[in-house]
């Protein structure tokens, strides 16, 4: 049984915490809110993309092309890039993808394909570096940015295509969390390398055939998709951003809510002991008069 | 002039959307203005300005580094590396990023921050040239 001055202090301890907790909650939640606007205004840029994209390559005979689109014909060697935060505290948004992303590394390797990964944020490289050091090729540290810029993406989806164009690997994927809702945050696995592109159903009528190009459509599409890479990179970090504060959110929030079930637990179980302790007394004296 | 559906967005936002008359761009190939009923067609872009004429008296200008300019049925969209309006520079404060960028460029330790110090450089030189300053 705790004495009295054990469970005061394990009360106000729990208070601090519940301080804390609900500070991050209500940090997390106005960060959220610049987050999911700066991923809602990045959205139509790539939804764009994507679509002048199919535009473009659906003009191309299938098969040829840059091989940033057709991929080197072989998928031998995978790239993994796991955008995860740089922080804790969130819940299970960190493990969630560095789960699903270790599930694909086990089943390539269970393939007998090669793996190598790229780490964006430094929670995933401590959670997959256990397991994975040989595979990991490098680390993008973010920590220092506030705001993530298009640079940061561009800067990444670079190093990206010179791995890919110095041969070092055949396949490249990106994981990062989709932000659906403040309570949802979907592991999602996209591929970047061979370029996925969206099959467009009209494709096939004469308006696609009367496409012009200016210089080139080969030129076009050797510049445009470098650029998808960097956009969907972006678009991944971004992504991953919101969903982070939005995990961070509801982690706090049960935090928060749990430290005020402890602290009512606790308040009872503290004012039952200090009645028991008042009886005891009471009935220490009494028998003690009674006795004389 | 009859309107057309008009589109410019920039990685990080959505700039302009709207019916507009005209629009004339910096295609690689040479300027050329779009107007209704284009032609499909796809070019990318050299740095330089956008003239964006929603009616006869309203015009507005806006630099763009970059990027592609795709005319389809449903409009004019242009995928611009960076966008900026016009509006919101001046001559002094152009000079001034001007001067900082090739501060930057000679204090640039690393290599990395010697290609981003010259690109910056880069730019603001080319947002010169388009305002013909």
């Amino acid at each position: 049984m705790p004495s009295l001055k054990d469970l005061r202090n394990r009360i106000a301890s729990v208070k601090a915490t519940q301080k804390i907790t609900k500070a991050m909650q209500m940090v997390a939640a106005a960060k959220l809110r610049r987050a999911q606007s700066a991923a809602e205004a990045a959205r139509p840029y790539a939804q764009r993309m994507g679509a002048v994209l199919t535009n473009v390559a659906g003009g191309i005979a299938p098969g040829s092309g840059p091989a940033l689109l057709t991929g080197t014909g072989k998928d031998q060697v995978h790239l993994l890039v796991v955008c995860t935060g740089e922080r804790g505290l969130c819940g299970a948004f960190n493990t969630a993808i560095v789960r699903m992303a270790r599930d694909h590394v086990n089943s390539l390797v269970a393939q007998g394909k090669t793996v190598k990964i790229l780490c964006v944020g430094k929670k995933g490289y401590d959670q997959l570096k256990r397991q994975y050091e040989k595979q990991i090729i490098g680390v993008e540290d973010l920590r220092s940015v506030r705001n993530i810029g298009f640079g940061n993406a561009d800067a990444i989806g670079k190093k990206i295509i010179s791995m890919f164009e110095a041969g070092e690997y055949d396949v490249c994927t990106l994981f990062f969390s989709r932000f659906r809702s403040v309570i949802a945050q979907v592991p999602t696995a996209a591929q970047l390398i061979p370029a996925q592109i969206a099959v467009n159903d009209n494709a096939a009528t004469g308006a696609q055939a009367a496409y012009e190009a200016e210089p080139g459509q080969e030129e076009i599409l050797a510049t445009l998709l470098p650029r998808n890479i960097s956009v969907q990179v972006f678009t991944a970090l971004l992504e991953n951003m919101a969903s982070f504060y939005g995990a961070q959110m509801s982690a706090m929030d049960n935090a928060t809510r749990n430290a005020g079930d402890m602290i009512k637990k606790q308040t009872t179980l503290y004012n039952r002991s200090r009645q028991a302790m008042i009886t005891k007394e009471l009935i220490e004296i009494i028998s003690g008069a009674e006795a004389l | 002039m009859a309107a057309f559906h008009f589109e410019l967005v920039s990685p990080e936002q959505l700039l302009f959307s709207g019916e507009v008359e005209s629009v004339a761009i910096p295609g690689a190939e040479g300027q050329m203005t779009i107007l209704r009923d284009h032609a499909p067609v796809m070019t990318t872009l050299k740095p330089g300005v956008v003239e964006v004429a929603e009616s006869a008296s309203k015009t507005s200008r806006i630099f763009v580094r970059g990027g592609f300019a795709d005319v389809a049925t449903g409009g004019l969209t242009i995928l611009a590396e960076v966008a900026l309006p016009i509006e919101q520079l001046d001559a002094a404060k152009i000079a001034q990023e001007l001067k900082n960028a090739q501060e930057d460029l000679a204090d640039a330790a690393s290599d990395e921050a010697k290609r981003a110090a010259s690109e910056k450089l880069d730019q603001i030189n080319e947002l010169k040239v388009a305002l013909g300053l």
